[in-house]
């Protein structure tokens, strides 16, 4: 390493946010290279929000552009809703990860190159013309490239370490990691912390690891080609206690956590399927938890299982993904028909049929809700940031139980997999969630009526088990009140109307619906679900301060609506509604309210930028 | 075989079974005489009625369910068995009784019958087959006979069919047992066996189809037929047939052989049925095909295998034990903070 004898002088530059994408091969590490710098930012009270984009291969070609696996992280001292539209720092581990993400640097932005990366053999794989390297032409004056040696460096510094060349290569994203920190003015505590757990049992791997994150900063430190640090300062965000939550983690505890207030078991059926497996993962850890995972040997196994366990009394939850949901929905018409709780969980990605595993997309929503045979209408409600995950999923929960029926979560693969700080609620703060079963006769003369309902036309839940109160449940039309097999012609229609309405009755025990930002009747109302509510939040915040007359709705229930919708989004001049699809929640709220809505379709297997939206809501004002 | 003797407990009878909904498979249906031994059987089994769980598919075997005065749940084509692995890894204490047909069972349930199978969960899988699709009106089934005439086969089917005890055992079946419509006190005896053994018990009953498959079993309970074309199993005795119990089959290696008493072979001579031998069992379960250089074994009836491994909700209920007296229930609180938090004041 080239140690200097005097100590350089050291630019400190304060920026209000920064936005580094971590790119290289799928094996390169870069995943976890982006979480440990995420973690430490978090730690140090910056706002953040992340954005893993990696291939569907677990290992793709090595070096080349379909290869290449990015994390994205945005950091700040104020509120962050997106992962960034454009990147300050680019670390490019090969030529195939700098070809991929240098359309989306900013001018002037830093690219920070693993030299080895940029041999022959790689420029030749990332499809670069013969003769032509990025790094030693002029393509690249606009920025601001560090060549690095990473390589070099690394196994200079575990010469000694007595480690194969294959455990040492592993090591250079550390020294990416330490370049990293010194270049943004942070600690390493952390990160050490991790690696010791991590590799508690492979001391020698800990130690490689954690003297190549040194060597990393230290060469930040000392070499002359780095000459600036960064510093982000802590953001001010409400005080509290934080945690760093991904939208499948938030998922999987929002479970838990109605689980226990339920009082109820939680049993999951599931058959793994990206991008929703790390639920069934988190899930399959909590066996003390009164919770039950069964890996079933199909989707529709693992709704199925679920129903069950619903049938038993148990809080039954299935995860999967669109072409899981597609497999599951006759389950879905049996569950609606014996109105028993059942939680779906789909976690979103590109369709149809296999379609873009890894990437993200919001085009499930139609098969939410209407995918199924017959009239059976179930609630959908849908979460809006990784955070978010545990509100709605718990909200899912609740109403599953209490009005006895199935539920579809929607996430998706950008929120799933993306994170941000948290401000977790303790125990005590969660919403109680009324369970009742049915212990005795419920007729007035001593029998049992399965599908007796409450005022809000809710059917009692009857436990098998329960002494006194057998009875036959099942997919074929029954009688009103008795359960029993009925093929009348009107019963069917008053059957049917009453799953309906007990439907409906849901929007009397949802919060109204009002704008996240913006005020009520302004120019232009931008109406989101999902997933968009990062970029159309940062898009309206930044318009507002511009002090154009613009309003951002958000919404957590699709199925019902909240019951003001129509009258709300009736206030506004125009209506916007930004989707990853081709405009289904257009169509329904069209369908709903009859009104003139704008969609701002995208369908890139990415999510929207900031600016795409902002540009869109220019442009519907000036029409 | 041997009936084992039960005592009743006494809380409910066969007539407290019958809940009262109309029986509508047509007259004359083997459907009818399964419901009678059921009901014959179930208050002899020790288990208070509300803890007995009937779950169906679909089919004319599946309405089952709406006519015993239990929990059930008659549910969607082919699902029974995925529904009840749900039902009893969440609860087990209940008595899980799985009913389908062949077609519900072998073709659009194939999947989860096979592992069912394999996993093992303590449950009772009674397959009602008749080798033919009644409810939708006479198509071949995945049980149907090659060359079987039906509506979707005017020519002949072309499929070879299932052997549903093969197929169990080769899905790692704990229990595989044969019985029919026809023999009443038969099928009472396997149905206790089933319910007594610790894991999945599969029952295929030869059902009778009056309308679109009639007579299809008949050879093996008519007088004039029976003694030649069935064999009635049972465990530690001689595999002995024949009109006048003249017949038997011994092992030759691995290759049984159908032998004659007048041909100067004893009973010693014999293959002795032996429950817990996945070789022979496996080997009885391909008697009534043409496996054996086309000789033609009689078919098999009684239990074929059965033997104790361990049991999916016993093992998911211990390893959650495990966990418990390893690392203890996390708290809500725990779960919600995480491992690393941090402070904004």
């Amino acid at each position: 390493m080239n140690v200097l004898q005097e100590r350089k002088e050291k630019i400190s530059k304060e920026v209000d946010n920064i936005v580094i994408r971590f790119s290289g091969d799928s094996g390169d590490g870069m995943q976890l290279t982006g979480m440990q710098f995420t973690d430490t930012a978090a730690f140090f009270g910056n706002d953040l929000s992340t954005f893993p984009d990696y291939p569907s291969e677990i290992r793709a070609p090595i070096g080349t552009v379909a290869g290449v696996s990015g994390f994205q992280v945005n950091i700040g001292s104020s509120e962050i809703y997106t992962p960034g539209d454009n990147y300050d720092v680019i670390i490019a581990m090969n030529a195939a990860a700098l070809k991929v993400d240098l359309p989306r640097l900013k001018k002037g932005g830093i690219i920070v190159a693993n030299l080895q990366g940029f041999d022959k053999k790689n420029l030749l794989l990332a499809k670069y013309p013969e003769g032509v390297n990025p790094l030693e032409d002029n393509s690249l004056e606009n920025y601001i490239v560090h060549k690095v040696d990473i390589t070099k460096h690394t196994k200079e510094c575990l010469a000694d370490s007595g480690l194969g060349i294959k455990d040492i290569e592993r090591s250079k994203n550390m020294f990416v990691l330490g370049l990293l920190f010194w270049m943004f003015d942070k600690p390493l505590d952390s990160t050490v912390r991790f690696i010791k757990e991590k590799f508690a049992k492979k001391p020698a791997i800990a130690e490689a690891n954690i003297k190549t994150l040194n060597a990393g900063w230290n060469y930040g430190d000392n070499t002359e080609i780095f000459t600036t640090q960064y510093k982000v300062a802590p953001a001010k965000l409400p005080p509290g206690t934080y945690r760093n939550i991904s939208g499948n983690h938030a998922t999987a505890i929002g479970l838990l956590a109605a689980s226990e207030k339920s009082g109820l078991p939680l049993f999951l059926g599931s058959y793994p399927i990206t991008p929703a497996t790390d639920i069934l993962h988190d899930l399959a850890k909590y066996k003390a938890n009164n919770v039950k995972t069964f890996q079933a040997e199909d989707e529709i196994a693992a709704v199925c299982s679920a129903i069950g366990a619903s049938y038993t009394g148990n809080l039954a939850v299935t995860t999967t993904s669109g072409p899981g949901l597609a497999l599951k929905t006759e389950a879905l018409g049996l569950a609606t028909m014996l109105e028993l709780p059942l939680v779906v969980v789909n976690v979103q990605r590109g369709g149809p049929s296999t379609g873009l595993p890894t990437k993200t997309e919001q085009a499930d929503l139609l098969m939410a809700m209407h995918g199924r045979h017959g009239e059976s209408p179930l609630p959908v409600l849908a979460a809006s940031s990784p955070s978010d995950c545990f509100e709605t999923i718990y909200e899912a929960c609740r109403i599953a139980i209490e009005h006895m029926t199935p539920v579809i979560f929607l996430s998706d693969g950008y929120i799933a997999n993306g994170s941000e700080p948290w401000r977790f609620p303790t125990d005590d703060q969660l919403r109680e969630i009324d369970v009742k079963f049915l212990k005795e006769p419920n007729g007035d003369n001593g029998e049992v009526f399965p599908y007796r309902r409450n005022e809000f036309l809710v059917r009692p839940w009857i436990k098998p088990g329960t002494k006194g109160l057998e009875h036959r449940i099942g997919g074929l039309e029954k009688e009103n009140k008795t359960g029993n097999v009925s093929y009348d012609a009107l019963n069917h229609e008053i059957m049917t109307r009453l799953r309906s309405e007990k439907i409906n009755n849901i929007q009397y025990f949802i919060p109204d619906a009002k704008p996240d930002s913006g005020e009520e009747n302004a120019a232009i109302a931008v109406l989101g679900w999902g997933s968009t509510y990062g970029a159309i939040k940062t898009a309206v915040k930044e318009l507002l301060q511009e002090g154009l007359s613009v309003a951002h709705i958000h919404l957590r229930y699709i199925h019902p609506f909240p019951k003001n919708l129509g009258e709300l989004l009736l206030g506004y001049d125009k209506v916007l509604i930004p989707e990853m699809n081709m405009g289904q929640l257009l169509q329904l709220i069209k369908a709903a309210y009859l009104i003139p809505a704008t969609g701002l379709s995208k369908v890139q297997g990415l999510p929207f930028t900031t600016n795409e939206i902002k540009e869109k809501i220019i442009e519907l004002l000036k029409a | 075989m041997e009936t084992l003797a039960i005592d009743t407990n006494g809380s409910f009878t066969s007539k407290d079974l019958d809940s009262g909904m109309d029986v509508k498979w047509c007259p004359g249906c083997g459907d009818y005489s399964i419901l009678k031994q059921v009901q014959t059987v179930f208050p002899e089994l020790g288990v208070p009625k509300e803890k007995f769980v009937f779950i169906s598919g679909i089919g004319c075997s599946s309405r089952f369910t709406y006519y015993m005065d239990t929990y059930g749940m008659h549910s969607i084509h082919g699902r029974a068995a995925a529904i009840a692995s749900g039902v009893k890894a969440s609860n087990p204490d209940l008595s899980v009784w799985i009913v389908s047909g062949d077609g519900d069972a072998f073709s659009i349930g194939g999947n989860h019958f096979i592992h069912l199978m394999r996993k093992n969960f303590d449950v009772n899988y009674l397959v009602f087959n008749n080798q033919i699709y009644s409810l939708t009106k006479g198509q071949y089934s995945p049980t149907s006979e090659r060359g079987k005439i039906t509506k979707t086969s005017p020519y002949g089917s072309v499929e070879e069919p299932f052997n549903p005890s093969e197929l169990a055992l080769g899905a790692k079946a704990s229990f595989v047992s044969r019985t029919l419509d026809r023999d009443p006190k038969h099928m009472q005896a396997i149905l206790k066996r089933a319910h007594q053994h610790k894991g999945t018990s599969f029952v295929e009953v030869y059902q009778n189809c009056p309308v679109f498959n009639d007579g299809a079993f008949f050879a093996f309970s008519d007088k004039e037929t029976k003694k030649e074309e069935a064999i009635f199993l049972e465990q530690g005795k001689p595999l002995i047939f024949g009109n006048n119990d003249d017949k038997g089959i011994r092992l030759d290696g691995l290759t049984p052989v159908i032998v004659q008493s007048q041909n100067g072979y004893s009973t010693n001579d014999l293959w002795i049925h032996d429950e817990k031998d996945k070789t022979k069992a496996n080997l009885i379960s391909r008697f009534f095909d043409t496996t054996f250089n086309d000789t033609h074994f009689p078919r098999p009836f009684g239990v074929i295998y059965a033997d104790e491994r361990p049991i999916y909700e016993e093992s998911m209920q211990r390893q959650a034990e495990e966990v418990i007296s390893l690392k203890g229930k996390v708290p809500l609180n725990k779960i919600l903070s995480g491992d690393k938090t941090w402070n904004i004041l």
